[in-house]
């Protein structure tokens, strides 16, 4: 695979992929935190007709104008959502739908229109569909990483207002900050970031860029400063490693291929990742579950002692398995492992028995201050 | 800029002829209110009577149709860092990637300049903040770990580092705790005393006496204001809250009635 790297197409379009990667992970983490994670989708498919718009003024595939075309679509279109959802009853997800499937109609329709019009040496437009990375020239790279600085320059310069923005719109009005005006410049940056996407990844499958490194990210980390920084890293490792794949074998699309290393980073970091994975709660219920059953058990057996005034009263396991209703020699063997119960040998021709040790004991006496504890505190 | 001559200084809060409406529909009906500096305030009123969007509208956070508002004298642009504010704890998502200590700071925010980050100064006081809420030991967690008091001990630490001489408190005892609902009432009555103004929109008419040493009653108009013994009364609450209350004693000239809402609040 390194070979590849060699290759002056794959260079430019690793490098495009990077820059990709860093500018949707980092304006995703906004997007994404303020549930707004169909806007990009939205965005993506708004700039459909701006990008055939683009084409019929400069008469020929002129990235320039493409690209500008649309951005102004994209905007349009996410004013159109801010406008309706401010001042009518219509709700953002509503909105969202409403603005992508319209504008998507609009685009494909012009879309045709110019395929059956234009010469169709000047076509090539359904490219912008589903992407494709091989046509980035090394001038859009120019493009791409003006856009990915001045994005990273805002971030860093106006941090605390986007972070108390993103956190608490309503406290951030009550301190003075212009909140309107910080939500419309973080959705005209996610606009540039998927105009920028879209020869790469295409319009239909944008949005995973948008969301899916945020996503993943957001498993991993308790910090925004940190999310912020993985989604980017995440980015360029799903761009990357997109790129190369696809190059590495033959004929697949690289844009879709892109997506699917992002998905997979998300669904391992769903399953993986310590504190809020999947897996990870599993294990937590389940060792929670075993300990509450060992915590009953010890306090079980203090209190009989106790009643039997003998601290090393013998309790016969059965009588402990129909206390509880369920078999109890694998809660027993487990606390005998930590020193806590020992087997007694009381009458032998009656079941296996069982005493605490003065371990077992303290345990338990330290079990059942914790417990008048937590009552105390409720 | 043309500097305004300060209107009505010796309030804290003055609100003339104010009108609010959402859609065409009025939800603050041409209100007056003045509240001293000094005073802690509890603002009550059935559901819809529009407490909440009285807050918000003194903090610039919804237009008014017509009126005006006044703090210390100013309007509400030029007393931003005059004011604090506590908005209701279920409006941010307690599952956003920051610590504890970090919300606080957010209170500094308004102070620092537009591209200074935060700093060990702000820290400092943050941490002083959490102390007095009794939340130190929670500085370095992560904000999805918090029960609903300890959330509200900490929005309250993050207004009280705003150093702000008027708190506004959108609902801070709903859904916590007795022993954070003793705690945030002690502290606020202690930033009472030390002269600042506490401004609660509050929900348990049967804590108003207890709380309060000021009160307004609201449903879309002002239905009485002014010191709790004066307007406690069952015709006020009667007059807000019509048949959605059940007034324990109604007769006795109707003072000082024990009230319990019929309706429940949220």
């Amino acid at each position: 695979m390194l070979e590849l790297l060699g290759n002056h197409t794959v260079q430019t379009v690793t490098l495009g992929a990077v820059l990709l990667g860093m500018v949707s992970g980092l304006l995703g983490s906004f997007a994404v935190l303020r549930q707004q994670s169909l806007l990009g989708d939205t965005l993506a498919h708004a700039a459909l007709p701006g990008v055939c718009i683009g084409f019929l003024i400069a008469g020929t595939r002129h990235l320039g104008w493409i690209m500008a075309g649309a951005l102004v679509t994209a905007v349009i279109a996410a004013l159109f959502v801010q406008v309706v959802t401010r001042y009518s009853r219509i709700k953002m997800d509503a909105g969202l739908g409403a603005a992508l499937s319209v504008s998507f109609a609009v685009g494909v329709v012009l879309l045709t229109y110019i395929q059956g019009h234009a010469s169709a040496s000047q076509g090539g437009l359904d490219s912008f569909l589903f992407g494709q990375a091989a046509a980035t020239r090394p001038s859009d790279l120019w493009f791409m990483g003006g856009v990915t600085l001045a994005a990273m320059a805002l971030v860093a310069l106006m941090w605390k207002q986007l972070k108390l923005v993103t956190f608490d719109p309503l406290f951030a009005g009550s301190i003075g900050l212009r909140v309107g005006v910080l939500e419309t410049l973080l959705t005209a940056m996610i606009a540039l970031a998927v105009v920028v996407g879209l020869q790469m990844v295409g319009v239909v499958l944008m949005t995973a860029m948008v969301i899916a490194p945020p996503v993943a990210a957001r498993q991993w980390v308790s910090r925004l400063e940190h999310m912020v920084f993985l989604a980017m890293l995440m980015g360029v490792i799903s761009g990357v490693g997109g790129v190369l794949l696809s190059a590495g074998v033959a004929h697949l699309a690289t844009g879709p291929v892109v997506v699917l290393v992002a998905s997979a980073l998300v669904t391992l970091s769903l399953l993986l990742a310590p504190g809020r994975g999947v897996l990870w709660s599993w294990l937590k219920l389940w060792r929670e579950q075993r300990s509450i059953g060992q915590r009953q058990m010890l306090v079980t057996l203090h209190k009989l002692a106790e009643h039997h005034e003998d601290p090393y009263y013998p309790v016969e396991r059965s009588m402990l398995d129909s206390f509880y209703g369920v078999a109890t020699s694998h809660i027993l063997r487990r606390l005998q492992a930590r020193g806590f119960v020992v087997p007694a040998s009381h009458m032998r021709q009656e079941g296996p028995h069982w005493a605490l040790t003065d371990a077992g004991h303290n345990e338990a006496r330290q079990e059942l201050e914790r417990m008048d504890w937590n009552q105390a505190e409720v | 800029m043309k500097r305004e001559k300060r209107h009505e200084p010796d309030l804290a809060l003055h609100i003339e002829d104010l009108t609010v409406a959402y859609e065409g529909k009025p939800v603050l009906w041409d209100i007056d209110v003045n509240i001293p500096p000094g005073v802690m305030a509890a603002v009550i009123g059935p559901n819809g009577a529009g407490k909440s969007t009285l807050i918000k509208t003194v903090l610039g956070l919804v237009k008014p149709t017509a009126g005006h508002i006044c703090i210390h004298g100013y309007p509400p642009r030029q007393a931003l860092k005059r004011v604090a504010y506590v908005p209701q704890r279920s409006s941010v998502d307690w599952d956003f990637p920051t610590t504890v200590v970090d919300v606080v700071m957010m209170g500094r925010y308004g102070h620092l300049g537009w591209f200074r980050w935060p700093g060990r100064r702000e820290r400092r006081r943050a941490m002083d903040a959490l102390s007095a809420v009794g939340m130190e030991a929670f500085a370095k967690r992560q904000i999805n770990q918090l029960s609903g008091g300890q959330q509200q001990r900490v929005f309250l630490a993050r207004a009280m580092v705003q150093d702000a001489d008027v708190l506004f408190l959108d609902e801070p005892m709903a859904g916590v705790d007795a022993t954070t609902e003793k705690a945030v009432v002690a502290l606020l009555q202690e930033l009472r005393d030390q002269g600042k103004t506490i401004i609660v929109v509050h929900h348990d008419l049967q804590t108003v006496r207890d709380y309060f040493d000021w009160l307004v009653i609201l449903n879309v108009r002002v239905v009485a204001q002014g010191p709790i013994p004066e307007v406690y009364t069952g015709e006020n609450l009667r007059k807000a809250y019509g048949g959605r209350i059940a007034l324990l004693d109604p007769d006795s000239s109707g003072e000082t009635p024990d009230a319990v809402p019929r309706e429940v609040v949220n």
